[in-house]
C-alpha cells in the first residue's frame, strides 16, 4: 500500500465547502468527529477520517446518526472539542440528543448540509428546508445557535466561529450548509494559528474541593465552568431538570430557573452571537435579505441592479438563530420592501415579517424542488417593486 | 467495606421499590470496583433511561444519565476521546435489547473497552409494567393484557454473535457469583457484557402473580443453572433455563478498538517524521 506523503499545508487552496468545514474545525481545535455517512455531507466525515489521526485526534464512524450525536457529546464531556455532520434526515434522528446537549450544556457542533426534503427527498439537490427543523426540531422550548455560510471561505470562517461559540456558551451550535455550498469549489485562504482567535471552554480552577463542586453553578455570565471527565470532580449530569449540583430536581421553580438561565445565557450576549453583513445605502428603497446559497444570487443581483441605478441594497444573515430581530426591524424602517429569497416554501420569511411588523412589505421568492434561485427572478421582482 | 467512598450518601434512600434487585446490583458493583484497584477518579459510569438509569445518580464517580437506549453510544465517545478512562455502562433491558439494541451490537463488534452491566428485570418498570423484549412469552404486561405474544430472546447469544470477547450472566439470587463476574468484567481489556438478572416484584411481579422478592428470587434460582452444569445438560433439559457464569472470555487486547486506532496515529506520526 502506498502511504501518504505529508506536506505542509499551503495557505491558499482550492477546495469545496465540506472540506472547508473540516479545515475550519481543525483550525478551531476540534479533535473528535463521530457520525454516519449521508449525502451530501459525507465528504466531511471522509475529511475528518483522513485528517484527525494525523494530529492525534479521533474519528468514529458510528452505527447510526443517533449514536454519532451521542458519541460527540461523550467526547466533549471527556474534554475534546467535537463535531458531527449530517443532512436533513440524519439531522431529524439527532434531535433528541441535540436537546440533551442543550439541557446538559455540552459544547458540540452539528453540521447539516441541507438537501431537499421531506423524507429522503432529493439527496443531491440543495435546500434551505431545515431552518425551522433547526429551530424547533426538539421537544420543549429551547434556544439554539445556527450559522449559515454562503461561500466556501465563509464555510471555513463560520466553522471556526461555530466551534468558538459552542465552547464559549456551553451550547450546541448548528452549522447549516446546503448541497451547493457543500460541493462548491472556491479558493480560500487557510489561516495560520496566529491569525485565528480560539475560545476554549471555561474550566473549574482546581479539584481541591471537589466535594463542593457545583457543575451547574450560577455564575455572573450564567455559563457554568465545565470539568473534563477524569479530572477528579466526580459530578453527575442528567437530562432531567437539575439544580446547581447537577442532580435531578423536579421542583417547578428549578425547571423555570434553569430554562430562564439557558435562554438568558445566549440572549444577554446576542451581540457576540449574531453576525450579518449588509450593504444598504440611505436612499435604497428595497433590500434583498438572504442567507446561504440564496445570498449569492441576491448579492450579485443587487450589484448589477445598482449599475442600472435601481435603489436596492442587500442584507446577508450569517447567524440564522437566534434571529437578528433588531437589525431586521431597523432594516424594515429604512426600506419600503424586503425581498426574501429562500430555497424552501418560506421559512425564515416568517421571522422577517415578524421583525418588520408592517413597517416594510416583505415578499418571498421560493424555490423548493432542487433548483437554485436565479438572479433574473430577483431582478424582475426588484424592478416590479421599485 | 467503605461504601461511603463510592456512594453519594446524601442522595439515598434510592428511588427503587421495596424488593427490587437493582440495589443488590449496585452494591455488588461497588464491592467489585473496590477490589479491582481501578482509579475512582478516572472512572466514568454512564446510564440510560428507566429504573437502571437512576443507578448513576447514587455512584460517586463522573456519572452521566443519558437518553433512552443510548448509554453505550455516549460511552463509546468518552472512551475514544480519552482511552485512559475506565468506562462502565449501566443499562436496562429496555435500553439494551430494544431502543438501544443497535449500540450494544456494534460496541461488541468493535471490541471497544467498555464494561456493560445490563440490569434485566424483564419489564419496563419505571413506566409501569409494559413488556420488554426480555419479557417471557405468555406473561402479563400492561401492554399485553391478553398475554405477551412476543418472543423473548437470549441477549448473551446476541452479543456473542456480534463478537463480544467477555460475556457473562449473573443473577441477584447469587450475589457472590455476580460480584466475581463484575470484577472479572472490570478487569477485562476489551468489550465486556454482563447480563444481570434482577427481580421486579412491583411492575412485573404483581401482574404476573409472582409473589414477593423472596419468591421471585427462588424462581430465578430454579430457572438458572451454572454454566458448567449447563454444558452437561441435554437439549430438552436446557429448555427454559439460563446458564449463569462467565460464558465466554477471550483475551484479545490487540484488537481493542482504541488501541487499534492508536496504532494508526503512531504509524502516521512515523511517516510524518520522514
Amino acid at each position: 500500500m502506498k502511504t501518504k506523503i505529508f506536506k505542509p499545508k499551503k495557505s491558499a487552496v482550492l477546495t469545496q465547502g465540506n472540506q472547508a468545514v473540516v479545515e475550519g474545525a481543525l483550525a478551531a481545535g476540534v479533535e473528535f468527529f463521530a457520525g454516519y455517512p449521508i449525502t451530501p455531507a459525507s465528504e466531511i466525515a471522509e475529511g475528518f477520517a483522513r485528517e484527525l489521526p494525523q494530529i492525534g485526534g479521533k474519528f468514529l464512524q458510528m452505527e447510526d446518526e443517533i449514536a454519532g450525536m451521542a458519541a460527540v457529546i461523550g467526547a466533549s464531556l471527556a474534554g475534546k472539542k467535537a463535531i458531527t455532520a449530517t443532512s436533513g434526515p440524519g439531522f431529524a434522528l439527532k434531535q433528541e440528543n441535540l436537546g440533551f446537549a442543550t439541557m446538559i450544556e455540552v459544547p458540540v457542533v452539528v453540521v447539516n448540509v441541507q438537501r431537499v426534503g421531506p423524507s429522503t427527498g432529493l439527496p443531491t439537490a440543495p435546500s434551505q428546508g431545515d431552518v425551522m427543523q433547526t429551530r424547533w426540531g426538539r421537544n420543549g422550548d429551547q434556544e439554539i445557535i445556527a450559522l449559515a455560510p454562503s461561500s466556501v471561505a465563509e464555510s471555513y470562517e463560520l466553522t471556526i466561529k461555530a466551534v468558538n461559540l459552542s465552547e464559549k456558551f456551553r451550547q450546541p451550535v448548528v452549522l447549516l450548509l446546503d448541497e451547493v455550498i457543500g460541493h462548491l469549489r472556491e479558493k480560500i485562504h487557510l489561516k495560520s494559528k496566529e491569525e485565528i482567535e480560539i475560545y476554549n471552554r471555561k474550566k473549574p480552577e482546581s479539584n481541591q474541593n471537589s466535594d463542593q463542586f457545583l457543575p451547574y453553578q450560577l455564575t455572573d455570565d450564567l455559563i457554568p465552568p465545565m470539568a473534563d471527565y477524569g479530572s477528579g470532580f466526580k459530578y453527575h449530569t442528567s437530562g432531567l431538570f437539575h439544580d446547581q449540583s447537577g442532580f435531578p430536581d423536579g421542583k417547578k421553580e428549578t425547571a423555570k430557573f434553569m430554562q430562564d438561565r439557558l435562554h438568558n445565557k445566549l440572549h444577554n450576549n446576542l451581540d457576540q452571537i449574531i453576525f450579518y453583513e449588509k450593504n444598504i445605502r440611505s436612499d435604497d428603497n428595497a433590500a434583498v435579505l438572504s442567507y446561504g446559497s440564496a445570498a449569492r444570487a441576491a448579492i450579485s443581483t443587487v450589484n448589477t441592479a445598482r449599475k442600472d441605478n435601481l435603489k436596492a441594497g442587500w442584507f446577508k444573515l450569517q447567524t440564522i438563530w437566534p434571529f437578528a430581530e433588531e437589525a431586521v426591524a431597523e432594516l424594515a424602517a429604512q426600506v419600503d420592501t424586503i425581498i426574501v429569497p429562500e430555497l424552501n416554501q418560506g421559512q425564515l420569511i416568517r421571522e422577517v415579517k415578524k421583525a418588520a411588523a408592517g413597517r416594510a412589505k416583505v415578499i418571498g421568492i421560493n424555490s423548493y424542488a432542487g433548483d437554485l434561485i436565479r438572479p433574473e427572478e430577483i431582478r424582475a421582482l426588484l424592478e416590479e417593486v421599485l | 467495606m467503605d461504601f461511603e467512598k463510592y456512594l453519594r450518601i446524601d442522595k439515598l434512600p434510592h428511588i427503587w421499590c421495596p424488593g427490587c434487585g437493582h440495589g443488590t446490583i449496585l452494591n455488588l458493583f461497588i464491592r467489585a470496583f473496590a477490589e479491582s484497584g481501578l482509579d475512582q477518579d478516572k472512572t466514568v459510569v454512564i446510564s440510560g433511561i428507566g429504573c437502571s438509569g437512576r443507578a448513576t445518580g447514587y455512584l460517586n464517580f463522573d456519572t452521566l444519565h443519558t437518553t433512552h437506549g443510548r448509554a453505550i453510544a455516549f460511552a463509546a465517545g468518552v472512551k475514544m476521546a480519552n482511552p485512559g478512562l475506565n468506562v462502565v455502562v449501566m443499562t436496562g433491558d429496555g435500553d439494551g435489547s430494544a431502543i438501544g439494541g443497535n449500540h450494544l451490537i456494534h460496541a461488541a463488534r468493535r471490541n471497544i473497552d467498555l464494561t456493560v452491566i445490563l440490569f434485566n428485570n424483564q419489564i419496563y418498570g419505571m413506566t409501569g409494567g409494559q413488556f420488554s423484549p426480555m419479557t417471557p412469552t405468555g406473561d402479563q404486561a400492561t401492554t399485553a393484557p391478553y398475554g405477551n405474544i412476543d418472543q423473548n430472546f437470549d441477549l448473551a447469544k446476541l452479543v456473542e454473535g456480534a463478537g463480544g470477547g467477555f460475556i457473562a450472566r449473573g443473577a441477584t439470587h447469587d450475589p457472590r457469583q455476580l460480584k466475581k463476574i463484575y470484577l472479572a468484567a472490570l478487569k477485562h481489556k476489551g468489550f465486556s457484557f454482563v447480563e444481570s438478572f434482577s427481580q421486579c416484584p412491583v411492575s412485573y411481579g404483581r401482574q404476573n402473580k409472582a409473589g414477593d422478592a423472596v419468591e421471585m428470587l427462588k424462581k430465578q434460582q430454579e430457572d438458572t443453572v451454572s454454566f458448567k452444569k449447563w454444558q452437561e445438560l441435554s437439549f430438552e433439559e436446557k429448555q427454559g433455563k439460563y446458564p449463569l457464569g462467565i460464558l465466554k472470555e477471550v483475551e484479545n487486547p490487540e484488537s481493542e478498538y482504541t488501541e487499534s486506532y492508536q496504532k494508526i496515529i503512531k504509524k502516521l506520526k512515523k511517516e510524518e517524521a520522514f
